[in-house]
């Protein structure tokens, strides 16, 4: 099947066309900024730059960062470049700690989102004909949306049915005849699986393609969406200060998600020390906003972790692509010098026969580091003689102590006694932070 | 010949034991015995009750950490030097014991000890041999 594009020109543009297209439009957002919204002028006045200073993308290493606290402090519209009588949409994230986030687009930005989003969906192979069956919750949160627009401006039919109610997604699914699927990766599973129940044959749809998003997935769990639905299963991603989903898409390929270029400028950091690093190398992904005229974040700190990949692609388009996210900065440890994530001290729990409920201590004794993980008790690792407990928790330091490559002290703790939140928890406690040490 | 004890792991934490023991008593379960193992971060209360079943499932429904060990339940009359005949018999037997707590009965002729080994038919057999009886499961309920 031919490769579609939604707006080929420009997504196979040569990488000299796309690097012009960044220069003028970054010269334009920083001249925008500058002039209309107070924290990003002081802030470039304090780094001694005015908008002359910006030439092109390699001075954009020059302007100061844009974080999520940012848009805490200058809540609600502190950080608006446009009056709102501008402003045409809202859309807000709650986080999982924290107060609440908000985000507005004009006309022209809402535009834009459906462009991008309209790409989506022609780069896993739609058009006019298809249906899509949108799963996202639509409200403040900008997954239903997204993709809605998308669908509508690509001309294909929009089905809005939301979150929830699995019998009636799978109905709609039936009666509709829907071809394209767009939810969460694990609402997705959540379906393919209530299909089984009901014996529902998957190859009894007309579905063929899902776009997954907005919470991390696995290699593994596209495998098994594949098999449940019996379609090809993408991955897209996006965040809500940036726009929303669709910030950048995956192709045909399957293999990494190509950068809306023209509207994002996407780097790559090194989270400790803010310094820009090569492409290709493990960092947080920071996005530049070109394009729009409401939120036009300079430089944001998106706190994912990833890898740009520069390689051509063999779906001809030209943009970069970037990993899947594979951790978060802020829960990314450094300890004793080491990297440390808690998805690793995940991964031996789990190996190990643990319950993956734990959370973990850092704190400096003496001005060393000390890693102490409480790791909830289970059944199958419980016995009535202290030695045969203490054998496997030796056997689960020494573990983690070959993973990580510094030593974590074990606590095991009763059942249900790490705290559980709703969405993220909170896994890690670093009281080297309380004492100030750390940044 | 052995009988059942209960394990459950508990936490180092206030009110932890009072919790299970309240638990135990609110569904009318007898503890006739009672140990715990302590380290500085946890312990394991060793328990030995009325109905095994019903603790077992009434600790697991609280989310309680249990498990279950086939113990020998050694009855002694209560006199100077029973003790140490069952220490010597054990001793001299060759047997490791990884733990063991006595307790009383319901008359102050006899004293119970609990032990905790690897072969629990060897050691009621060379117990027998001097004279001195293990109990069954039935028996537990009717100290
Ligand atoms: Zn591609």
């Amino acid at each position: 099947m031919a490769e579609k594009y939604w707006q080929k020109e420009i997504e196979t543009a040569s990488r000299e066309e796309i690097k012009a297209i960044q220069d003028e439009r970054l010269v334009k957002t920083v001249k925008h900024v500058f002039q209309n919204v107070e924290p990003y002028r002081k802030r470039m006045e304090e780094a001694g730059l005015t908008p002359d200073d910006i030439r092109g993308v390699e001075d954009l290493h020059k302007l100061p960062f844009t974080v999520k606290q940012d848009l805490r402090d200058y809540y609600p519209y502190g950080l608006f470049a446009v009056p709102t009588k501008d402003v045409v949409r809202l859309h807000a994230s709650s986080g999982t700690t924290g107060k609440q986030i908000v985000v507005g687009y004009t006309r022209n930005d809402l535009d834009v989102w459906d462009d991008i989003a309209a790409r989506q969906l022609c780069a896993v192979g739609a058009d006019e004909n298809d249906f899509v069956h949108v799963s996202y919750g639509y409200g403040l949160f900008t997954g239903g949306f997204g993709l809605h627009g998308g669908a509508t401006k690509l001309g294909a039919t929009a089905i809005p049915v939301s979150s929830g109610n699995t019998d009636r997604q799978v109905t709609i699914l039936q009666d509709f005849g829907s071809t394209v699927l767009c939810c969460t990766p694990s609402y997705a599973m959540y379906i393919g699986e209530t299909l089984k129940k009901k014996g529902v044959d998957p190859k009894s749809l007309s579905l063929k393609a899902g776009i997954f998003g907005a919470e991390p997935w696995t290699e593994e769990m596209r495998q098994q969406i594949q098999e449940l639905l019996d379609i090809k299963a993408y991955d897209v991603y996006g965040l809500t200060e940036i726009m929303g989903p669709c910030v950048s898409y995956e192709c045909s390929q399957q293999a990494g998600m190509h950068v809306n270029e023209d509207h994002f400028i996407i780097e790559t950091i090194n989270p400790d020390t803010g310094e820009v690093i090569p492409n290709g190398e493990v960092g947080e992904l920071v996005f530049t906003c070109i394009t729009k005229e409401c939120c036009p974040f300079i430089r944001y700190r998106t706190r994912d972790i990833g890898v740009v990949n520069t390689e051509p692609c063999a779906c001809g388009r030209t943009f970069v692509r970037m990993s899947k996210p594979m951790g978060r900065s802020d829960d990314m440890m450094i300890i004793r010098g080491v990297n440390v994530f808690p998805s690793q001290i995940e991964t031996v729990l789990l190996k190990m026969g643990y319950s993956p409920n734990y959370k973990i201590y850092v704190d400096r004794v003496n001005n060393t580091d000390t890693l102490d993980v409480h790791v909830e008790m289970n059944e199958d690792m419980f016995s009535d003689t202290v030695s045969d407990i203490k054998k496997n928790e030796e056997k689960l330091e020494a573990e983690l102590r070959s993973l990580l490559g510094i030593s974590a002290n074990v606590k095991l703790v009763a059942p249900n006694s790490i705290e559980r939140s709703m969405g993220k928890a909170v896994r890690v406690e670093d009281k080297r932070k309380l004492l100030g040490g750390k940044k | 010949m052995s009988i059942r004890q209960i394990s459950v792991f508990v936490e180092n934490k206030k009110g932890s034991l009072v919790e299970i023991t309240d638990t135990l008593a609110k569904e009318n379960i007898d503890l006739r015995a009672m140990s715990i193992a302590d380290t500085q971060d946890f312990g394991i209360l060793r328990l030995i009750v009325s109905d095994t079943d019903k603790a077992l499932s009434v600790l697991r429904s609280k989310n309680c950490i249990v498990t279950e060990t086939a113990v020998v339940g050694v009855r002694l009359r209560n006199e100077p030097g029973a003790l140490a005949t069952v220490v010597k018999v054990l001793s001299e037997g060759d047997i490791n014991v990884e733990y063991m707590y006595a307790f009383n009965g319901s008359t102050p002729h006899h004293a119970y000890l609990v032990l905790r080994v690897n072969d629990n038919d060897k050691v009621s057999e060379l117990l027998l041999k001097e004279g001195i009886k293990c109990i069954t499961q039935q028996q537990v309920s009717e100290i």
